[in-house]
Order: structure tokens, then sequence, then C-alpha cells
């Protein structure tokens, strides 16, 4: 595609950086965009630039947040003894949609998998550890998929928290083999965070 | 099971063919390159879903053309089904049972079961361990479903664990614990997947040594053993003990991705010491007895397809074999040769049910149909 401009051209370009869009749908958008007002735009733009230097991670979940603190670890009315631990938002979202959980979370931004280079180091896990050895939680429960590498981290963490007195509990999976945890449905998704079991009910030989 | 039809349109190099089967022995006989193989193929397609020679289906389509069919009546259980399967380029694979399309391919496979021998299945006697791990592997997915699941399972913590040895070379790093999650999945189903092949080589064996007795007269003793670093001791301990060479080999040395079959003749390894035709009467008995095994896991007699078997193998042997594979125990059989009347003279004499069909070279492209009479002995 020839255009006309080169600013166009260049918002085109930026645009189709995004994933699932095309250089059509990209010149669709762009040249919507031209149709609207000014500060309309420049609104829109500024949304991007702001979420980009102005989110934080928070300093206990490692959940986004506008603020030091995320909004769930800050709510008095939820019982931050329970902490549910996800790979990501995503799949935080997922289990705060359901409406059935009052817990806390612990996000650690990844499951462990050599194959895609990243280990226990690269992902939040001595933060979690640093909160129970605290002594601030009771139980902690696993809300991994249930992939290969989503189980192996399981028992990673399962037995880095052994040694200490703290509860291990797993989501109850009805959810089908490999199934990631963000395309379960809300029903079973919330079926399976308040019927959770032992952790160690799922090792083999037990 | 029988099939009672089959008909083809633009497979490989048949433009257009229908045959009419018979529900004992199916002679297909014609010179190199004919075409007789096809019909072996198509019907192995049907039961498995994909060509056994050449898995990608749009190779599989007669040239310029742009789409193949492959069409049947089948008997089973009383009933007469009707399977179809279409293909054509740029859409997505048409499989249907009595006019309903199928969601997954996967629930077909297993329902018409078949066995194949081919010329390349030597290849199990000659070439390395994986061809006989995936031997196992095939047949025992056909009938635990969880036994494939565990085997992608542990092929996967396999990998992974692979890389990880991997980054601590490369790294200079080296770290215990993230070892060890690695080691208790390979454990865990590693462990399943030995169980489950011990029990099968252990039934296995007992269907290998009847037929291969069968064929051979007795003539000589064989033995089939399941070779496996975990026979004698657990994975668990295994990948402790190996922990030093893994490292310095970067790469997992312990776990069932390391068993074999051995396969013996007098003691000896038949690979090494056992002469051509010995190690295609082997292979005979290995494929028979597989036959045997699926029919007691599955309650179903697969169709026998037997392509050009008597290469290299003694006129005795031959006709033990083919008195064995008559006296009903085999099902519905389909067999090729390049000599028009070896087969059907041997069927005659033993009294079979016997259809002869003669593929002829050269005119098939122009009309297969016609080209292919079976005629009623
Ligand atoms: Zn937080």
């Amino acid at each position: 595609m020839n255009f006309p401009s080169r600013l166009i051209e260049e918002a085109v370009d930026q645009m189709a950086s995004l994933p699932g869009i095309g250089r059509k749908t990209a010149l669709r958008l762009v040249l919507h965009m031209l149709r609207r007002d000014e500060e309309d735009v420049e609104r829109f733009s500024n949304a991007f630039t702001t979420l980009r230097s102005g989110i934080k991670a928070c300093k206990i979940c490692n959940n986004l947040s506008d603020t030091e603190i995320c909004g769930i670890c800050s709510d008095p009315r939820r019982e931050h003894r329970t902490v549910c631990v996800v790979e990501g938002i995503r799949e935080l979202l997922a289990i705060e949609s359901t409406e059935q959980f009052r817990g806390s979370y612990h996000v650690l931004g990844g499951v462990i998998s050599p194959m895609d280079g990243v280990g226990p180091n690269d992902l939040y896990i001595q933060s979690l550890i640093d909160r129970v050895q605290n002594g601030t939680v009771d139980e902690i429960i696993f809300a991994l998929s249930t992939t290969m590498e989503g189980e192996t981290t399981s028992f990673y963490l399962y037995k880095k928290l052994s040694e200490y007195d703290v509860r291990v509990t797993a989501i109850a999976r009805g959810v089908a083999i490999g199934d990631e945890l963000q395309y379960a449905d809300e029903v079973t998704l919330a079926r399976s965070i308040m019927q959770r079991l032992p952790y160690e009910n799922a090792l083999p030989g037990k | 099971m029988r099939i009672r039809s089959l008909s083809l349109v633009n497979f490989k190099n048949y433009e257009e063919a229908t045959l009419d089967f018979s529900p004992e022995v199916n002679c297909l006989v014609g010179d190199n390159g004919s075409g007789k193989t096809t019909v072996l193929d198509a019907i192995y397609y049907l039961s498995f879903c994909k060509s056994y020679f050449n898995p990608i289906d749009s190779q599989n389509v007669r040239y310029d053309q742009s789409f193949f069919l492959i069409q049947s009546q089948v008997e089973k259980a009383g009933e007469v089904d009707k399977l179809h399967c279409g293909v054509k380029s740029g859409q997505k694979k048409q499989f249907r049972r009595n006019d309903k399309e199928y969601q997954r391919l996967a629930d077909h496979i297993g329902l018409y079961p078949a066995v194949i021998l081919t010329p390349n299945d030597i290849d199990l006697v000659k070439e390395g361990s994986e061809v006989r791990r995936k031997f196992m592997d095939g047949i025992i997915s056909q009938y635990d479903r969880k036994y494939l699941d565990s085997l992608l399972e542990y092929n996967r913590a396999l990998l992974q664990r692979n890389n990880l040895l991997r980054f601590f070379a490369e790294n200079r790093t080296y770290d215990e614990e993230s070892l060890e999650v690695w080691d208790h999945a390979l454990v865990k189903y590693g462990e399943y997947i030995h169980d489950q092949r011990t029990a099968f080589v252990e039934k296995f064996i007992s269907f290998f040594n009847d037929v291969y007795q069968k064929i051979s007269g007795g003539a000589e003793v064989v033995s089939l053993m399941y070779q496996s670093q975990m026979n004698d001791k657990k994975l668990d301990d295994l990948l402790q003990d190996a922990r030093g060479k893994d490292r310095q080999l970067r790469r997992s040395t312990q776990g069932i991705h390391k068993d074999d079959l051995s396969f013996l003749i007098q003691d000896h390894p038949i690979k090494k010491f056992g002469s051509q035709g010995q190690q295609k009467t082997y292979l005979i008995a290995l494929k028979l007895a597989q036959y045997s095994f699926i029919e007691e896991a599955t309650g179903e007699k697969p169709v026998l397809l037997l392509d050009d078997i008597f290469d290299k193998i003694d006129d005795k042997r031959v006709g033990a074999l083919m008195e064995l594979v008559s006296q009903g125990s085999f099902g519905q059989i389909f067999i090729t040769d390049t000599h028009e009347e070896r087969i059907p003279k041997m069927f005659r004499d033993i009294g079979c049910d016997l259809n002869v069909f003669h593929v002829n070279q050269g005119a098939v492209d122009s009309d297969a149909k016609t080209m292919i009479h079976g005629e009623k002995e």
C-alpha cells in the first residue's frame, strides 16, 4: 500500500504493530481517528502514554495497580491471610469476576519453562515466600493451569513452602486437563475455588 | 468387520475405481507400480484417517486434480456402515460415518481396526529403538487413552528438563531444586508408561511365540524382551544416580525414552544373526501377534493388509503362513503380489472364498476402473 502522507503511513505502521491487526484494518482505524476532534484524539493517545509511565506493580502481590499497594491488598474487607497464587493478571481477573473469592492474590508473572528461558528467579516467587515467612499467611491456594509447566511450578512452590507452617491447597479441577484457567467458565471456576483440596492429595503415590 | 466395497476417485494414481470384495480373501495382482498397494493404502486410510505411506494429504491427490474421495461400505456387528472421506485442497478433511461428520478424527480411529504389513516394516527389525517404541505405543494407545496422554506429558517434561540441563551448562550454573521438579514429572508419567509397556509385552510374547512357531514349523527358538533401565530400578533412583552424567552430556540419559524391545533368535540379536528370511518371518510374526492382540483388546477382528510379503522368504514358510492366515482366525484379508498365479493358486488349494483383482499398469491413468475386474473363483 502506498500512502499519500508519511504521517498516515507512520500511524498505520503503529496501529498494525498491535496483535491481530492487519494493515487494512489499521488504515480503517487511522482514517477513523482523522475524523475525530483533536482533543478526543489527544485523550485517546494520552491514555496510553500515562498507562505506560504510571502503572505500578503492587508491592505485596505484584498485581497491576495505580498505587504502591493495589486495591485488593488495601481492601480491609478482604481476608488477607488466604492467598491465591495465579500465573498472571488475566487469571486474577477471571477469578475476581466470579465474585466468590474473598481472599487476596499473588501474581507470579508466568510459569517455570526452561524452553522459554523462564526459571524460578524470573518469577515473583521469593516475594511469595517472604509473605509466608513473615507469618501473614494461613493458606496458599494454587490456581495455576494444568499444563505441564503450570503443574511443575505448583510442585516447585509446594516444595519451597513445605518448611513453613502454612496450609497449601489447590483449586479443584472440573476443568479438562490442559485447559488454561482463563478459559474456564465462571461457574466452574467459582466452584473449583470453593471446593479446593489439600495439595498433597494431588501428588502421585498418595 | 468386513469391507464390502471400496470406491476411489482421484486417490493417488486412480482416476476412478470401484471394487467389490470377498468377505474372506482378496488378492490384488499386478506389476510393481501398478497401483495394487494403493488399494491397501485406501483401506488403511479408512481405518486410521491417513495414508500409511504419505501422511501429507495433498500429495495423495491424483496429478493435476484438486480433490480425492475414498468411500466404502463396511459390515460391522450385523450393520452396514457407510464411510466417506473427502480431501479437497484448501479445505478441512471431511470424514463421515453414515453421513454424519466426525467432530474429532480421534473418535473414528479404532472403530474399524486394520493391521498392515509392508516391505518398509522391516525397519522394525533393522533400525534403531525409536521404531520399536513407536510399535508398542501404537498398539497400547489403541486401547488405553491415558497411555497416550501420559506419553505426551512425559515428552514435554523431558524436553523441558533437557533445556534446563543445557541452560545449566551454557551459563555455568546449577540448581538442584529446579531440576528435581522435572524429575518429579518424569517419574509421575514414566512409571505409568513403564507399567503399561511391561504388561503389554508380557501378554504380547505369548501371541508372538505362538505365531512364529506356526510359520517356522518350530525350526528355531525365538524370544522377545522388554529392555528398560526401569526394569530393576525406580526411575527416581536412576535420575538421582545419573545427575553427574546428565549434567555433563546436557541431556537426560534415564527413562522410558531409552526403552527398547530386543528381538532374539537362538538367544542372539536377530538384527545381526538372523538371515533375511528369518528377519522377515520375525516381522510377520510381530504383525500377526499385533493382530491377535488388538482383536483381544477390542473384541473386533481387524482387516489384515499384506503388501508384497513374499520377497526373501522361502516357499515352505509362505505355505505355512498362508495356511495360518486362511484358518479363519484372521477375518478378511487383502494381499498383493507381483506374481499372477502364486497366491490365487495357494488359496484355491486351501479352498477359500477368493476374489482376484488384476491391476494393470499403463492403463491406470486413463481409466483404472476398466482395468480392475474382480473374478469370482
Ligand atoms: Zn496487591
